[in-house]
Parts: C-alpha cells; sequence; structure tokens
C-alpha cells in the first residue's frame, strides 16, 4: 500500500522529466541533437558553467572553512562584532543587492566576465557559519598535538582542521555547487554575449529564440542536465542524507 | 560579505534619493518619499500580495508533501527506496530556468497542451482546458506548482536526515504500548523533526520572497500584474525604467522581510533547545 503510493506519486513526479527525454527524439531522433549542437557552441557553454562553479566551489570552501576556523579559534579583538555581521549578511538574499552590484561591476570594467561571476560569490556567510559552528565542536587535543609537535597555525589549518571537516566541506559543496550552477539573475544582468554565459542562463535564451523547435529544446535541457545527472549518480553512494542535513543543527 | 554589506548599506542610502540614470538631473534628498511612493504604487501592491499568496500557500504544501515523500521512502531494506529517493532528488539538479522551459510545454494551452490532456485523462473528460499562463486566475497557482515540483526533492533530503536521527527504540517502545503507526507518526516523528520541519518551512517562505526567475522566463509578471513579485518589480525599475531610488527602496522592504522571516526561523528553532 505504502510501496503503490509511492511508486504512483514517482509516476507523475518524473511525467515531466520523461517528456523531456522523449520529447528530444520526437521527429528527428538524434538529429535534434546534431540541430543544437550546430546552433550553440555547447561545449564552451558547459565549460564556463564548470569554470564558473568549480572556482565558486573550491576556492570558496578555503576562503569559508578559514573564516570559519579563525572565528571560532582565534581570540581578537572585534571577533563578536565580526560574528554578528556574518549572522546579519546571512540574512540578506543576494537577489536584494544584485542591483548595485550591478552597477559596481560596470564602473570597474568587469561586465561580460567570467570572474565577475565568481568573486561574489566566493566569500558566504552561510557557509563561514556552517564552519564556524563545526569548528567550535572540533576536538582541540588534535590541534594541539599538531603544536606540541612545533607545527604553525596555517600547518594545523591545512593538515588538521580541513581534512577534519570533510562532513562540512561535502554538504557545503553541494549547496554551493547546486546555487552556482543553477544561478540565473546575476548572468542574466552581467553577461551579454555567449562567450561567458554559463548554461543556465543559455537555455532560458535558446528557448526564447526562433525558431521555436520543442524537440531541439528539450534535447539542449537532456545535454545541459546530462553531466550533473552523471556526478549525482556516482557520488550518490556517497551521499548521506545526514550530510546535508548536518549543517542546519 | 564586503560584496553584501557595501551594495547593501549604498542601496539604504540610494533609497531616500530620486537617482534615476540617463538625466541629467542632479540628484535629490527626497527622504521618505521612495516609500510612500510604493505604499500606493498598484505594481508593487501587487507584487507583494503576490508574493504573500506564494509564502503562505508553497511552503505548508511543499512541507508537507515533502514530509510525505521522506516517510514513503524512509524504509531500509526496500529495493526501491534507494532509486526512488534519487528520482524525487532529480529536479533539484535542474536550473529553475531549464524547469521553467519544460513546464512552458506541460502548461500549453488547448486540449492537446500535456497538463490540459492529463487533466482530461484523470477526470474522464470532464476538465475544460484552460491556457495556464496567460489566465489570471490559474497563471500564479500555475508558477507555485512548477516550484513545488522543483524544490521538494532538496527538503525531502532534509527531513530523511531528521527521520534517520529518530531513535528506533521509540518507535519499538511506542509498538510495545500498543501505539497505531498514525499515533507514532504523531507523537513521535512530528515533534522529533519539529526543529528540521520549522528549518525547511521557513527556507521555503524565505525563496518565495525571492521568487524571481520563473517569473522573468514564463510571464513577465502578467497576465496584468497577476504574477509580479517585489524581485521583478525591482528589476523592472532598475533595468527597464533606469529608477534607481525606487528600485533601492524595494531592496530594503526586501531585505527588511526576508530578514523578519530569517529571526522568526532562529527563535523558532531555538525555542526547543532549551
Amino acid at each position: 500500500m505504502r510501496g503503490t503510493l509511492a511508486v504512483g506519486l514517482a509516476c507523475l513526479y518524473s511525467w515531466p522529466i520523461a517528456m523531456m527525454a522523449a520529447g528530444s527524439l520526437r521527429d528527428g531522433g538524434w538529429r535534434n541533437y546534431a540541430a543544437v549542437l550546430s546552433r550553440v557552441d555547447f561545449c564552451s557553454l558547459f565549460l564556463n558553467s564548470l569554470c564558473i562553479s568549480a572556482v565558486v566551489v573550491v576556492l570558496g570552501s578555503l576562503i569559508n572553512s578559514m573564516a570559519g576556523y579563525t572565528l571560532a579559534r582565534a581570540s581578537f579583538r572585534g571577533r563578536g562584532l565580526l560574528l554578528s555581521l556574518v549572522l546579519l549578511c546571512m540574512m540578506i538574499p543576494f537577489e536584494a543587492v544584485a542591483v548595485p552590484l550591478f552597477y559596481t561591476a560596470s564602473r570597474i570594467g568587469l561586465r561580460d566576465t567570467l570572474v565577475v561571476q565568481t568573486v561574489p560569490f566566493l566569500a558566504n556567510a552561510f557557509s563561514i557559519y556552517l564552519f564556524y559552528t563545526f569548528y567550535l565542536n572540533f576536538p582541540r587535543e588534535l590541534e594541539e598535538a599538531a603544536r606540541l609537535d612545533g607545527a604553525e597555525t596555517w600547518q594545523i589549518y591545512l593538515r588538521v582542521a580541513l581534512p577534519g571537516s570533510a562532513p562540512v566541506l561535502a554538504s557545503n559543496g553541494i549547496i554551493t555547487l547546486l546555487a552556482s550552477w543553477n544561478s540565473y539573475l546575476w548572468p542574466l544582468l552581467v553577461t551579454s554575449t555567449a562567450r561567458v554565459r554559463p548554461l543556465s542562463l543559455a537555455i532560458a535564451i535558446f528557448h526564447s529564440a526562433p525558431p521555436l523547435d520543442w524537440a531541439q529544446i528539450f534535447a539542449f535541457g537532456v545535454l545541459m542536465v546530462s553531466p550533473t545527472l552523471l556526478l549525482f549518480l556516482l557520488l550518490q553512494r556517497h551521499i548521506q542524507p545526514n550530510a546535508l542535513s548536518s549543517g542546519i543543527k | 560579505m564586503l560584496f553584501l554589506l557595501i551594495p547593501f548599506v549604498l542601496s539604504f542610502l540610494i533609497s531616500f534619493t530620486d537617482l534615476r540614470l540617463g538625466t541629467p538631473y542632479p540628484i535629490r534628498f527626497v527622504g521618505l518619499g521612495q516609500y510612500s511612493r510604493l505604499a500606493v504604487d498598484q505594481g508593487v501592491l501587487r507584487a507583494l500580495r503576490n508574493n504573500l499568496l506564494f509564502g503562505l500557500f508553497v511552503p505548508p504544501i511543499q512541507t508537507g508533501l515533502a514530509l510525505t515523500l521522506a516517510c514513503l521512502v524512509n524504509r531500509p531494506g526496500w529495493r526501491l527506496a534507494v532509486p526512488l529517493r534519487a528520482l524525487f532528488f532529480l529536479p533539484v539538479l535542474f536550473p529553475m530556468s531549464l524547469v521553467a522551459v519544460i513546464w512552458r510545454y506541460l502548461y500549453a494551452p488547448g486540449p492537446l497542451g500535456p497538463f490540459n490532456w492529463l487533466l482530461g485523462m484523470l477526470t474522464f473528460g470532464m476538465w475544460q482546458p484552460h491556457d495556464f499562463l496567460h489566465e489570471p486566475r490559474w497563471a500564479l497557482p500555475a508558477l507555485a506548482l512548477l516550484s513545488v515540483w522543483q524544490g521538494v526533492g532538496l527538503q525531502m533530503v532534509l527531513l530523511l536526515g531528521g527521520l534517520q536521527q529518530v531513535p528506533v527504540d521509540l518507535y519499538e517502545a511506542a509498538a510495545m504500548d500498543g501505539a497505531g503507526p498514525w499515533l507514532c507518526f504523531r507523537r513521535i516523528t512530528l515533534p522529533m523533526l519539529r526543529n528540521t520541519l520549522v528549518f525547511t518551512t521557513l527556507m521555503t517562505t524565505i525563496l518565495a520572497f525571492r521568487l524571481f526567475d520563473q517569473v522573468q522566463i514564463l510571464t513577465q509578471g502578467g497576465p496584468a500584474d497577476c504574477t509580479t513579485t517585489l524581485m521583478y518589480e525591482l528589476f523592472r525599475s532598475a533595468f527597464e525604467r533606469q529608477q534607481m531610488g525606487r528600485a533601492c527602496a524595494l531592496t530594503v522592504l526586501l531585505v527588511g522581510i526576508v530578514i523578519g522571516l530569517a529571526a522568526l526561523q532562529r527563535l523558532a528553532v531555538r525555542e526547543q533547545q532549551l
């Protein structure tokens, strides 16, 4: 009974995805895919998305874990103030600053670049807070043992604290990756050429550009989700539901 | 963080002026003028109403559905549990722009539009076809439905994480005392999941006030402002009408609402830990 309900819901739920997959092969079959690849430079769009997301995830993890570690371990003047600033920033949605940020970016000549699509997302208050709360409960014994062995603070961070925070690195990484890969508003504002456009924006532009050919639009869709899907299927065994929810405790 | 704070402080200051880009007039300080104008602006009031409706209906529906799905697939040892879990999570991997594009096709008008066709099948032909995205009554619910479709998977995974942390012996003890599944759900599952439920519901509510991608791609705020949102109004005043003062005042309003909700979230989650 429970099983039947679950399977029934799953059928309804996967209907849009099935529509897309089937639609991409209608009238023309694989030729739809060839048509998409001739209409847009899919490879470069994909690389744009990949570069942006990779930089945001890797550099962001480094920067935010350093910030979180420092906030949790170091004692310095203004630490409390800094921490409350982080909490405040967690509440300001990015959308709210998009407009002034857009004018700043154009003023310093960063419009229509890949850089401007990564830099504003590197330091992230939510990620800093995740790392901060994790390091608060991180056992100090390991770090103290390393210090007795003569390790410098940065060595302790690199050798002990950073590897020790694997669960947060994973959950924060997934959340950041999804947000970056799926971003729409910011690329819409700052990009004007296909050269630096990410896939998430390119699909919307592709679909509104004539001729309206649903089979090709769906082929584009299948092409754009297949890398993420593949990555997800490969990692699925390692992603425990707890990894995502550990951050919100 | 500076990328958040400095622009925000700037918008706060600009919101007290009548800054318009591309005009030769000097900037004037208008005090609360922008805000009082917002309060009587039809577009903004419509947007606020739509955001409120979205925030009132979508989070409870999405949370309810996510909880149902989480309970359905939380069966260790069931062969289909893992594939189904993956399936429900799938749309989370789809960018909202792609989801919007797919659903534009599903919402196609006429009896052959996939969604109209499905409803016709399910009601044995009783269903009158609608043009979901262009009829004032249907446009906002149509956007809500596709948002739920995309968002429910992530919420389900978060709730699953919570479900798996509920100690099994609680259920065993309850079963020994003769409690049925419904009683177990109400007295054990719900209380143990409280924090996760509050967190995810308010997270969705905050997202409802940031609604933009779907609107921009599918309806452009129409028909007759029925799907316009604060974010969309903000986008329009900044980039179509170049009214920066107005856009910044909208920014401050949006941040105010989101901070209020976030504060509520912290309060509600902390309460239980005491």
